[in-house]
């Protein structure tokens, strides 16, 4: 057993730390946020340039041939700096789907350009009724000629405006919330058909809501099996899951050391409020919170690529339930101890909070991920 | 000892309830039942109804103008209003200054103030902490210096809620720089308008501007403003805060807060979590018709009141916690218009989604605003358990 990273995994921990520190200081990513985009082309180009884009794919497919360690470790950084640039929806979520389902014709269209940094994507999943149920899909794939025609709506689509094509999971058959019948298709973002009611988020993203009006594709925008996508999203969801875990490691660092540092130097009562063993007993708390989410986050990743789906998903479960539990009460006790400051929009502290809070409701919250794992581990 | 109501307080609830449904605005109790900011016009046109049928100073004893609602009446009016999406009364005059100025201020003071907090006519805010004294009150450095019939203040208050809407500020203000901290303090109404007073906007997390900073440059206060002795305003203080802490619970909201959960979601586990608010918020109510029951036999409010605070906050952010849990992924979207403006615009999810997050994130003040958890439970600790 060795949990210690190699060399070139410190080399890529080191410029992103690098990356955050000169692009992410907390007034920089104010102006970042309020762009129209809500996120920097040369950001981009350099998270490019650097090999990030690239790093987890396959040589074959045009990466660098690394993996699910080498994305903990960028995530765990643009968690700290509260990243703005979609990561996830184009390289883990849009980016992991067609590398795993594409076929050669796709990769070579999509993937290869991805990898430079010239194409975005966005994963559309969510309907209003859907909640955090990944086969509650009611959006429609009729057959029309030898291609598709796609009616219904999608919600709560990260990066949406800004993605080249936007993978969609639609029934092609069975009933809403069967797994099985769904399909994926790969749709322009431009589609005629497609429109789009674009808004931020919470934590300052950037998401739409999609109404699919007839939009047609043609069958080689099928990705994978029809009929048998749900295998693959479900997976590709579980590599999200350890994603954010990663980021939400980043964030709870970043948090408590803010804390940590605001309780040392705040002072009432003629003595820093850190000298209250109130504040100490919570500080520790957070500390322990941060330090078992790390280790759930590392467990998760590591198993993320077992052969059994059942170790798979209970690694994700479990890890989404220790990120929803931690980063709640680090960003909780965080706004608590800095008092009134803790609920202004001036500090960072508050940013981070929000973003923990969004982490915990996506692709299913703690209660969600308790739900499944203890499910599974019945099962087994 | 009997829970019940008599006919009589029964009367009494439905004519609340009549009250509020015929001068209660529909729009403002839309925005108090969707959870939505309101405007100060929200609060002052219905403040201004309850004033003119002599309910606004509820609390108050008949001899200063209030109703002389006995505890029963209390509790039945907070209740029903609260049930009826009525917004909460702004505390500052009612429940603040007000009984500070019948119970210390001259026949004069109560003649000239009273009856604009009675009316509403005045809206007044609470000038207490300032950047270097939150928990640490007594810390508070803003200067008041007597120059013949005048203070001349110098200083800076923060965290003053609803500033910018505020006709008159009430202060404690330094007059004694050697004394001891909670010594040589003066307790001090300023008007907003006098020249020197700034206020600036402090925007909160979840985009809403209701706190600013208040500050003083050489204004000119009348020493006819002071409240009770020079050096002597912690009297006054302090009398104050007890006054906050009972009801800042917010028991009635969070009934009703409760209520519209269960509406919302199907979920087993969800609801468990639901019954567990819900059973929370029925004992501090009880525990908070035992102190209002001390008091109906003359009783004064006791530390106590402190665990009411704390428990009341919690249960409100629990409350916004679990309504964002139902709405799921829907609580992403920031639609600030939705929240803050008058607006045609459609939620891009359902109905009672926008405010689910926002509401979450600005519940966190409850443990921090009108003392901390921490110091409400130094406060037991020290008054009650001798620790
Ligand atoms: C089952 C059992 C087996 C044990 N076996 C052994 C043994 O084999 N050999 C041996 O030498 N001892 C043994 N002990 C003793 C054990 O180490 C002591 O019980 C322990 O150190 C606590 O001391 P105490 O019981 O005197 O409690 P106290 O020290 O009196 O503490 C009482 C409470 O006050 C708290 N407290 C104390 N100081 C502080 C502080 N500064 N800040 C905040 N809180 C504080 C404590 O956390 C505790 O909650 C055993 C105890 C138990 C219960
Ligand atoms: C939304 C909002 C509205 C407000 N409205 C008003 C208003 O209208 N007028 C007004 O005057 N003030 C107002 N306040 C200010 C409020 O009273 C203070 O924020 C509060 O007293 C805490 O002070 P602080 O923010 O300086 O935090 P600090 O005192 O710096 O406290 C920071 C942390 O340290 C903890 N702490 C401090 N001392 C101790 C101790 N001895 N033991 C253990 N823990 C301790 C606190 O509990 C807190 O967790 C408002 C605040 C908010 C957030």
């Amino acid at each position: 057993m060795d949990l210690s990273l190699s060399d070139e995994q410190k080399q890529l921990q080191d410029a992103a730390e690098r990356f955050v520190r000169d692009k992410y200081a907390f007034e920089n990513r104010r102006k970042i946020a309020a762009t129209d985009k809500g996120w920097l082309a040369e950001n981009w180009a350099q998270m490019a340039e650097l090999g990030w884009l690239g790093m987890s794919f396959s040589e074959e497919d045009g990466g660098y041939g690394g993996g699910s360690i080498e994305t903990m470790i960028v995530m765990e950084q643009f968690g700290k700096g509260l990243v703005l640039e979609p990561f996830l929806p184009t390289v883990v979520l849009g980016g992991g789907m067609i590398a795993r389902a594409g076929s050669k014709a796709q990769k070579e269209a999509l993937l290869a350009p991805m990898i430079e940094g010239k194409k975005q994507f966005a994963f559309a999943w969510l309907e209003r009724q859907s909640r955090y149920n990944l086969a509650d899909v009611s959006l429609k794939a009729e057959k029309s000629g030898s291609g598709y025609t796609l009616s219904g709506h999608k919600g709560v689509v990260y990066n949406a405006a800004s993605a080249d094509n936007i993978v969609v999971l639609a029934r092609t058959a069975g009933a809403a919330r069967e797994e099985k019948g769904l399909t994926l298709f790969l749709v322009d973002g431009k589609a005629k058909g497609l429109s789009r009611r674009d808004y931020p988020t919470q934590d300052s993203l950037r998401a739409s809501e999609l109404t699919f009006d007839k939009v047609s594709v043609g069958a080689d925008a099928v990705l994978g099996k029809v009929d048998g996508a749900f295998p693959v999203v479900e997976e590709a969801v579980d590599r999200a899951i350890v994603a954010l875990c990663a980021e939400a490691t980043g964030c709870m660092d970043a948090i408590n050391a803010a804390t940590l540092e605001y309780i040392k130097t705040r002072k009432q009562f003629g003595v820093p409020i850190g000298k209250f063993q109130v504040l100490q007993h919570r500080m520790v708390d957070c500390f322990t919170n941060a330090q078992e989410a790390r280790s759930m986050t590392l467990m998760a990743t590591l198993k993320i690529d077992d052969e059994d789906s059942v170790v798979r998903r209970k690694a994700a479960s479990g890890a989404k339930v220790q990120i929803g539990k931690s980063g709640k009460f680090c960003g909780q006790s965080a706004v608590q101890m800095h008092g009134g400051m803790g609920v202004t929009d001036e500090l960072s502290v508050s940013h981070y909070f929000k973003r923990l809070t969004m982490i915990d409701l996506m692709f299913g919250n703690q209660q969600h991920h308790l739900t499944r794992y203890s499910n599974l581990a019945m099962a087994a | 000892m009997d829970l019940s109501l008599k006919p009589e307080h029964q009367a009494f609830a439905d004519e609340v309830r009549a009250f509020a449904r015929e001068n209660l605005s529909p729009a403002t109790r839309a925005k108090t039942l969707s959870g939505r900011h309101y405007d100060k016009d929200d609060h002052v046109v219905w403040q201004k109804a309850l004033g003119r049928k002599g309910w606004l100073a509820y609390t108050w004893p008949r001899k200063y103008g209030g109703p002389g609602f006995d505890v029963t009446q209390r509790f039945l009016f907070e209740n029903v209003l609260a049930e009826e999406g009525a917004p909460r009364i702004i505390p500052f005059g009612v429940k603040m200054v007000g009984p500070v100025i019948y119970t210390f201020g001259s026949d004069e003071q109560k003649e000239r103030f009273l009856p604009g907090i009675r009316s509403s006519e005045v809206a007044w805010c609470q000038g207490y902490s300032e950047p270097g004294a939150g928990s640490d009150l007594a810390n508070l450095r803003t200067r008041a210096e007597r120059d013949g019939d005048h203070y001349v203040v110098n200083g800076q208050k923060t965290w003053t809620s609803y500033a910018h809407w505020g006709d008159w500020i009430f202060c404690l203000v330094r007059t004694d720089a050697k004394a001891k901290p909670q010594e040589g303090i003066s307790f001090l109404l300023i008007d907003m308008k006098t020249p020197g007073v700034t206020v600036r906007p402090i925007l909160m997390l979840d985009g809403a501007h209701a706190v600013n900073d208040v500050f003083f440059d050489n204004v000119k206060v009348p020493v006819a403003n002071r409240i009770g002795k020079e050096n002597e305003g912690w009297t006054c203080a302090k009398f104050l805060l007890a006054n906050e802490r009972l009801g800042i619970a917010e028991v009635p909201a969070s009934k009703r807060g409760v209520r519209s959960l269960w509406e919302l979601n199907d979920d087993p586990a969800l609801k468990e979590k639901i019954a567990d608010v819900d059973l929370q918020v029925q004992a501090l109510e009880m525990s908070e018709l035992r102190a209002l029951s001390t008091m109906a036999l003359g009783g004064a409010p006791g530390p106590e009141v402190s665990t009411l605070k704390v428990r009341g906050s919690e249960i409100q952010q629990r409350i916004a916690e679990l309504a964002m849990e139902a709405v799921g992924e829907y609580a992403a979207p920031y639609q600030p218009d939705l929240l803050f403006r008058e607006t045609n615009e459609t939620p891009v999810g359902p109905d009672h989604a926008p405010p689910a997050a926002p509401r979450y994130f600005n519940m966190r003040k409850t443990s921090i605003y009108g003392g901390s958890t921490e110091i409400q439970k130094n406060i037991v600790s020290k008054a009650i358990l001798g620790l």
